[in-house]
């Protein structure tokens, strides 16, 4: 009888808001699961992307409509298995297919195929079936048939030796490709590049009529001294690049067509049905290696994305250092010397505002100010010899950090003010009262503890600057830079030229690119590099931070 | 008639004092009869007859006043928080200010360093001079006043920087680089605040790592490394428990030797202890200042006699 009035004592009749709560978590819930789903997709579809895939031989039946070239056999790895809508057939509307990478592409003009599950009579994994990676045109997927060596009769698939040979002339023609490399992009490109500064000079000295003096005619001279360099460097090129065809190799198409291809526009060949798992795993490791390390090959459906790796680091960096002292700058005005009043609540409200304005338009904003008139301006003053070609007049690195500086610095300013308001004021007045002047306290006292509250607003900053696309289509992404904005190259930073983007190159592979079904794994595998880069980079700004903040943890006194 | 008889006796009081407070004798009274004048006076003396016996006190010890306030009244806004205070504070004394919550005690100490100019709408009226030179005087440099007059706050403030550097940072403000005369003069102050046995060994390590009583001593300490002439503190030892108030207290007595000290305190044992001059503070009133002696043991009105003996407050 006690124990119950007790009870009755503490339930106090009305609701406790228990539905309430429950209400809150779900929405919590629901947003975990969303942002859990999101990222489980991109990294299991991204990495996928890198896992070698089986190869079938695949029969169908002798009156199916699923023939490549007439024939009835083919091959190609298994994508996946999915249910298609048929309306053709009356009694059955969902039919189960069969999506293969056929590969040989320059031979059958398209890289996928789909056939029906029904139409299968077989489907086999043959071990001798070699899947080779060309230069162009995806990969190859054929039974070798023999390597054709100059200058010795041919080696067939058969015999013993063959793997080892073509796998150690594979070696050489890897070590001559980045021998051409090397000649074709450094060797000719300082060559290049000294020609157009000696080609300026002269127009400069044409322009202004010293064509007879002593330095013109040198000019002229050392022109034609880079002139003839260059021609034997591409002769050396040239040599070298007619070695890569010397060797071929011949297979046979499951589907019956025979091809004899050069060794030098291939590189990299598997027998994928013969890996084990761990040869699998050293394939995975190997694919993603080179994913992240390579250029981009044929209109960046393969290869790698390292340009544009490198690209969104070098902007997102170089953006960082841009925005984070403005926005500092500006708000230790706006906080500490700012007359509080209604200019400062507009001025408020309006940098607030500034956050929520759609990307595109400070692209479009970026290009008409920065490039078009900085820009101009720029080349107008300081570059006018190489007008009409324009140096900072257009899109590039420069301004695009410029334009996503502007666009995140609403981010650090309202960070950095609320850093500065949570210093305590009794230390802003223990520093006044020390004799220090205002300044020199927000300096030596404020700064550094409000630093981590500026590192959030830094780390905010750059996990929105770094994703952003939109406004960079207009002012300096490129689906292919030729170099690197940061390379060894005087004068190392080349601020002026259009750079590469993970943000960009994930809009060109899924919606640019010509074979959308060849760049779906690539699309995935980049989103997924996008992602892992912002969060390492934030992680480091987070470290800072942390460090940052046990350094001048703020006493709980 | 009344009020004439006063400003002639206070006229007097500064003439008298003339020979010794040098510096600007003339200014002095020029403040108090400046243009508002006798009609000042007279409103004062009919609502505040106490005030007389406040700078009777004060006016005994004005030949070796370092502080000197006159007349002195603070609004925060439209509120009226301190009222006509005058009070003269000797040379390396111990002045305690006493009295009930929001007095007005803190608000007139942080107006002699003029700390209060942080605060928004605030009116100051009055004079509070220096040896003899105003505060208030738009030609001084405030940053230069700050630096003869340190503070120590209720709160202890340490600065997120290292024991050492707390203790230089006024130095280092000031442009003073050389390390071996910042190490000295750090030395020098901490050994002044009876700090230097527990920290000497730990100088580059952070000051938030210190207990309440030491953050409270570096505070000190910080104060004294600038040289100041007048250290003000605004209960310092509010904050901390009997073992680390009675280790300041001992450090503010020997400190007496240097320093002039005003020091806010809630604390009547503690005022009763250290101070050589106690001044109690009621509703924004200066009620009662003379020797700590005098006050404990047999004070002049009625309002004190209650205080201190906790009849209210």
């Amino acid at each position: 009888m006690a124990r119950k009035s007790k009870v009755d004592t503490f339930s106090s009749g009305a609701p406790a808001g228990d539905a309430l709560v429950w209400l809150s978590s779900l929405g919590l819930a629901v947003g975990l699961f969303m942002i859990t789903m999101i990222l489980a997709v991109i990294i299991w579809q991204g990495l996928t992307a890198f896992w070698p895939r089986e190869v079938a031989e695949v029969t169908v039946r002798a009156d199916s409509e699923f023939t490549i070239n007439g024939a009835q056999t083919f091959s190609g790895e298994i994508v996946h298995y999915k249910t298609r809508q048929d309306y053709t057939k009356d009694n059955k509307t969902e039919v189960e297919e069969l999506q293969l990478y056929v590969g040989n592409r320059d031979v059958y003009g398209f890289s996928f195929f789909y056939v029906d599950v029904d139409d299968i009579i077989k489907i086999e994994k043959p071990a001798d079936i070699m899947s080779i990676e060309r230069e162009e045109y995806g990969k190859a997927i054929a039974r070798p048939v023999s390597l054709h060596i100059k200058g010795e009769t041919s080696v067939s698939a058969d015999s013993l030796e063959f793997d080892d040979r073509l796998r150690a002339l594979m070696d050489t023609v890897a070590e001559r490709r980045d021998e051409i490399h090397d000649i074709e992009k450094v060797e000719i490109g300082r060559i290049n590049r000294k020609m157009e500064s000696i080609r300026l000079s002269r127009r400069r000295m044409e322009r202004e009529g010293h064509t007879d003096s002593e330095k013109y005619r040198k000019l002229v001279d050392a022109d034609a001294g880079l002139q003839g360099d260059y021609e034997t460097l591409a002769a050396e090129a040239g040599a070298l690049r007619d070695l890569q065809f010397e060797h071929e190799l011949e297979v046979m198409l499951l589907t019956g067509e025979v091809r004899r291809m050069p060794l030098g526009k291939l590189i990299n060949y598997r027998y994928p049905n013969q890996l084990r798992v761990i040869d699998k795993c050293v394939a995975f490791a190997h694919n993603m290696v080179s994913f992240i390390l390579n250029d981009p090959r044929e209109a960046n459906t393969e290869g790698g994305i390292f340009p544009a790796i490198f690209g969104t680091f070098v902007m997102t960096i170089f953006m960082s250092l841009l925005v984070t002292p403005f926005g500092v700058v500006s708000a230790i005005y706006l906080s500490e010397y700012a007359k509080p009043g209604l200019m400062v609540r507009m001025v408020r409200i309006a940098v607030n505002n500034l956050a929520g304005v759609p990307s595109i338009v400070f692209g479009v904003f970026g290009l008409g100010f920065f490039v078009y008139f900085v820009g101009a301006s720029i080349d107008q003053l300081f570059f006018s010899d190489t007008l009409p070609t324009p140096t900072f007049g257009t899109g590039g690195m420069l301004w695009a950090s410029f334009t996503l500086a502007l666009m995140t610095v609403p981010v650090v300013i309202v960070a950095t003010e609320e850093g500065l308001l949570a210093v305590p004021r009794g230390m802003r007045e223990g520093g006044l009262a020390c004799g220090a002047s205002k300044w020199q306290c927000i300096q030596r006292i404020v700064l550094p503890a409000a630093a981590p509250g500026i590192l959030t607003g830094m780390v905010l900053a750059m996990a929105r600057g770094a994703g952003e696309v939109a406004p960079l289509m207009l002012v300096g992404v490129v689906k292919l830079a030729p170099t690197l904005p940061l390379n060894t190259t005087w004068p190392y930073f080349h601020f002026e030229q259009k750079f590469m983007h993970l943000g960009f190159h994930i809009y060109d592979l899924g919606f640019q690119s010509p074979d959308s079904e060849a760049a779906k794994p690539m699309v995935f595998a980049t989103a997924l590099l996008l992602i892992i880069l912002v969060v390492a980079m934030n992680l480091v700004a987070i470290y800072v931070r942390e460090r940052l903040r046990r350094k001048y943890a703020v006493s709980a006194v | 008639m009344k009020s004439v008889n006063h400003a002639v006796d206070l006229d007097n009081r500064y003439d008298a004092g003339n020979g010794v407070v040098s510096t600007l004798p003339s200014r002095d009274k020029m403040t108090i009869f400046d243009s508002e004048g006798g009609s000042m006076e007279a409103q004062r003396d009919s609502i505040r007859p106490e005030a007389e016996t406040a700078s009777a006190a004060t006016g005994r010890q004005q030949d070796s006043a370092v502080i000197s306030i006159r007349n002195f009244n603070f609004y925060y806004g439209n509120k009226h928080t301190l009222m006509d205070v005058n009070l003269n504070v000797p040379e390396r004394e111990i002045v305690a200010f006493i009295g009930p919550s929001g007095c007005g005690k803190s608000t007139l100490l942080r107006s002699i360093n003029r700390m209060n100019d942080l605060i928004e709408d605030i009116r100051q009226e009055g004079d509070i001079r220096i040896n003899g030179r105003s505060v208030f005087d738009p030609n001084l440099d405030v940053i230069a006043l700050r630096k003869r007059v340190g503070m120590v706050f209720q709160k202890s403030n340490p600065f997120p920087k290292s024991i050492f550097e707390n203790v230089v940072f006024g130095l280092r403000v000031a442009g003073r680089i050389r390390k071996d005369e910042l190490e000295a003069a750090a030395e020098r102050s901490l050994r002044a605040a009876a700090l230097w046995d527990e920290v000497s060994d730990r100088l580059h390590s952070s000051a938030l790592g210190l207990s309440g009583g030491q953050m409270q001593r570096l505070c000190i300490a910080r104060a004294i490394a600038n040289e100041p002439e007048i250290i003000l503190m605004d209960e310092p030892c509010s904050a901390l428990d009997p073992v680390a108030t009675s280790k300041i207290e001992e450090m503010i007595l020997v400190l007496k030797k240097d320093f002039t000290i005003v020091i806010v305190t809630h604390n009547m044992q503690q005022a009763s202890r250290i101070s050589d001059r106690t001044a109690f503070f009621y509703l924004g009133k200066l009620i009662e200042f003379d020797t700590t002696e005098k006050i404990f043991s047999n004070p002049n009105t009625r309002q004190t006699e209650d205080y201190i003996s906790g009849r209210f407050g």
